[in-house]
């Protein structure tokens, strides 16, 4: 059988994710980071917004992208679920609808990596408390 | 919701709702008695029994932004048509318990689907909260516990997609691990 992941392997690795996380506070400020918030009550995850999340935290990981990515609550869009916000640093939130990993992928790449909206934006206005 | 494991990702959010610090999950698998239960308990400030009864009802929320609420009545529908039903316990103060009750055997009943995706999810976008999950089938058990994780990873956050990904990977090895003992 073979060897399963155990506590004592993870004690083993924490010194190699320790030295990952240093690295990435070294290069960037916290409040340059990118935020995303995937909208996880009933609606978003009956409509995929799982698959999204997981797709959001492996691959900004893979392509170096420091982000937070984080849960949320329905917006009220219930229709267009699965949504997510983008908030690059300094800017205001954007609000996607129907997002799926395709949708997903593409946002990384052109509004994360290179700030250029996306089509699928659900136009708001609201201020985060 | 097509399988148990999103039905526990939307059931959690309830109990983080309601301010619950520790939340219990256990997905509980007899042969024997053909009988699939999900038990999701948490200590959060817990409902009176009015509220209990009205829970149910897809109309009932306390959500503001929308007037349905259908968590509850999802997963009640589920267990239902999978030939069991949903029990929920509570009271002001001492938490809540929601069991769910699955023929195993029955046509409907849903598949397990992603939970170590769904548990380390959940632990690791909720780094302040702490999460149990125990999966029995028959007489074998495997225990993920957060505490524990946390007091392995010292300085290290549990929400580093690192450290998501090595705890999914790891409940879904030993889940895996699970299935594959003598059932009785």
């Amino acid at each position: 059988m073979k060897k399963v992941k155990s506590l004592a392997d993870l004690k083993k690795m924490k010194e190699q994710f320790q030295s990952n996380i240093n690295l990435r506070e070294k290069s960037e400020h916290p409040e340059g980071l990118v935020q995303v918030k995937v909208a996880m009550a009933t609606c978003g995850i009956a409509s995929g917004a799982k698959d999204v999340m997981d797709f959001m935290i492996t691959n900004l990981e893979k392509r170096n992208i420091d982000a937070i990515v984080t849960q949320t609550g329905c917006m009220g869009y219930c229709y267009a679920e699965p949504t997510i916000e983008i908030r690059l640093p300094g800017q205001d939130p954007v609000v996607y609808g129907y997002v799926d990993v395709k949708k997903a992928d593409e946002i990384i790449e052109k509004h994360i990596r290179q700030g250029e909206l996306v089509d699928g934006i659900i136009p708001i206005n609201y201020e985060t408390i | 919701m097509k399988d148990i494991a999103l039905h526990i990702m939307d059931i959690v959010q309830n109990s983080i709702s309601a301010g619950a610090t520790l939340i219990i999950t256990a997905v509980l698998e007899d042969k024997v008695e053909d009988n699939l239960i999900l038990i999701i308990s948490d200590n959060g400030r817990g409902m009176d029994q009015e509220t209990v009864m009205k829970i149910t009802d897809p109309y009932y929320t306390t959500r503001t932004t929308r007037s349905v609420g259908l968590g509850i009545p999802l997963l009640r529908h589920s267990a239902g048509q999978a030939g069991g039903g949903l029990k929920i316990t509570s009271s002001p103060g001492q938490g809540t318990s929601i069991t769910a009750t699955f023929r195993r055997s029955h046509f409907d009943c849903p598949p397990l689907g992603d939970i170590p995706g769904v548990i380390s999810l959940l632990a690791g976008c909720n780094p302040s909260l702490d999460f149990v999950y125990r999966h029995v089938i028959g007489k074998s058990v495997y225990v993920f516990d957060t505490m524990e994780i946390k007091e392995v990873l010292e300085k290290v956050p549990i929400s580093d997609p690192a450290v998501i990904s090595y705890m999914k990977e790891m409940i879904g090895e030993n889940l895996e691990e699970l299935l594959l003992m003598p059932e009785t």
